[in-house]
């Protein structure tokens, strides 16, 4: 499968929930619309809710990828300013 | 004080007797867990007035206000109405039924708790039974309510559907989903039905709505958590319509009516009855 290009990149691995959302969120809020971030999370609690808290704030997600070393990676395109 | 009480009545009425002589602890019925800003400010009054200036959270979503004394009952009870409060009930009939905040506030919420709860309250409530009987609500399979510690739980959930054309492939319900049902498969998602447990968290997480939900309710029967516990059972499909929900908690009720001993509560009366002629009944109000 095709590499999806990103603009920014954001690692919440080092986070545990709620803080996982809210650093994606701060730096979603650093993008221009319709820029891309790419954001590294872990497996579990994280892959299962971030995805849904980010589509509840109205970016589009793309893409989610497991990495294959326990961590995956969702690629957004930032909505709204 | 004149003549006898009959704490039966007044039980009846939602007083209970306390422990120090001529007091009772009023429960107050909070349908779905939810009071006005009005409703509370009544309350407070009362408590302040004819009580102790308190009042006691109860564990099925209600309030009491302790240390009501006797002569001051009638004169509660019409400052309360007043206000739009009501009292609940005790004793062997339907309690209150309550409710987590469901899907008009909750982002998990599957079902509209609350009007369901009102629903429910309106047709049941106080309906004289052998024994207690509680309804709970829940809108998800977080289960925040834990409807399976009622007679008759019910929890919110939906039974899905993938538009496969509609997909961009992106994984995240893959991974939202907790009970391992989703897979791709020749580079579609496959659903393992036997797995759903119909928590819609594929519908939620979906980025572009490829997954579609249609809203329905799972019922729990036999639940209790007093001296015994048990775990209310599923022994029916997922119900999609209110109608339906009705016909099988009458089903129920009526079956409780009918086999119940004094006293016996219901998950009681389904082992000693035995479960057959049980899931009979509501198999019929099922299928209508």
């Amino acid at each position: 499968m095709a590499e999806i290009s990103f603009d920014e990149q954001v690692d919440i691995t080092d986070k545990v929930c709620p803080l996982t959302f809210v650093k994606a969120k701060v730096s979603l809020e650093e993008l221009d619309e319709g820029q891309i971030l790419a954001i590294r999370m872990n497996d579990g609690e994280p892959v299962q809710n971030v995805p849904r808290s980010i589509k509840e704030e109205g970016h589009q997600i793309l893409k989610l990828e497991d990495n294959e070393d326990g961590t995956y990676t969702l690629y957004v395109k930032k909505v709204g300013d | 004080m004149a003549g006898t009480i009959d704490y039966a009545a007044l039980k009846k009425g939602g007083f209970m007797r306390q422990k120090q002589k001529g007091y009772f602890s009023l429960r107050l019925q909070v349908v779905g867990g939810n009071l006005t800003a009005e409703n509370i400010k009544t309350v407070s009054e009362v408590a302040e007035k004819y009580g102790h200036g308190y009042v006691h959270m109860t564990s099925r979503q209600g309030i009491e206000i302790p240390f009501i004394r006797f002569e001051d009952i009638e004169e509660v009870r019409a400052e309360l109405a007043k206000g739009g409060v009501n009292p609940g009930v005790c004793g062997p009939r339907v309690r209150t039924v309550t409710a987590c905040q469901g899907s008009d506030v909750c982002p998990s919420g599957c079902i509209d708790t609350y009007g369901l709860a009102k629903d429910l309250n309106e047709h049941y409530f106080g309906r004289e039974l052998p024994h207690k009987f509680k309804f709970g609500v829940t809108g998800c399979q977080n289960n925040c309510l834990k409807a399976e510690e009622n007679d008759l739980g019910i929890k919110g959930g939906m039974e899905v559907t993938c538009d496969h054309d509609a997909c961009i492939h992106c994984n995240v319900c893959v991974k939202a989903c907790r009970e391992g049902a989703l897979s791709v498969q020749d580079g579609q998602i496959a659903i393992d039905r036997d797995k759903c447990n119909f928590c819609g968290r594929c519908v939620k997480s979906c980025p572009v709505d490829a997954w579609h939900g249609e809203s329905g309710y799972i019922v729990s029967f036999g639940g209790l958590f007093g001296n015994h516990i048990y775990k209310g059972e599923t022994l029916l499909p997922i119900i999609k319509d209110k109608e339906t929900l009705f016909r099988v908690a009458d089903a129920a009720i009526g079956f409780f009516e009918d086999f119940a001993n004094p006293g016996e509560r219901f998950r009681l009366t389904l082992q000693r009855v035995g479960e057959e002629e049980f899931r009979k009944r509501i198999q019929e109000a099922y299928n209508g």
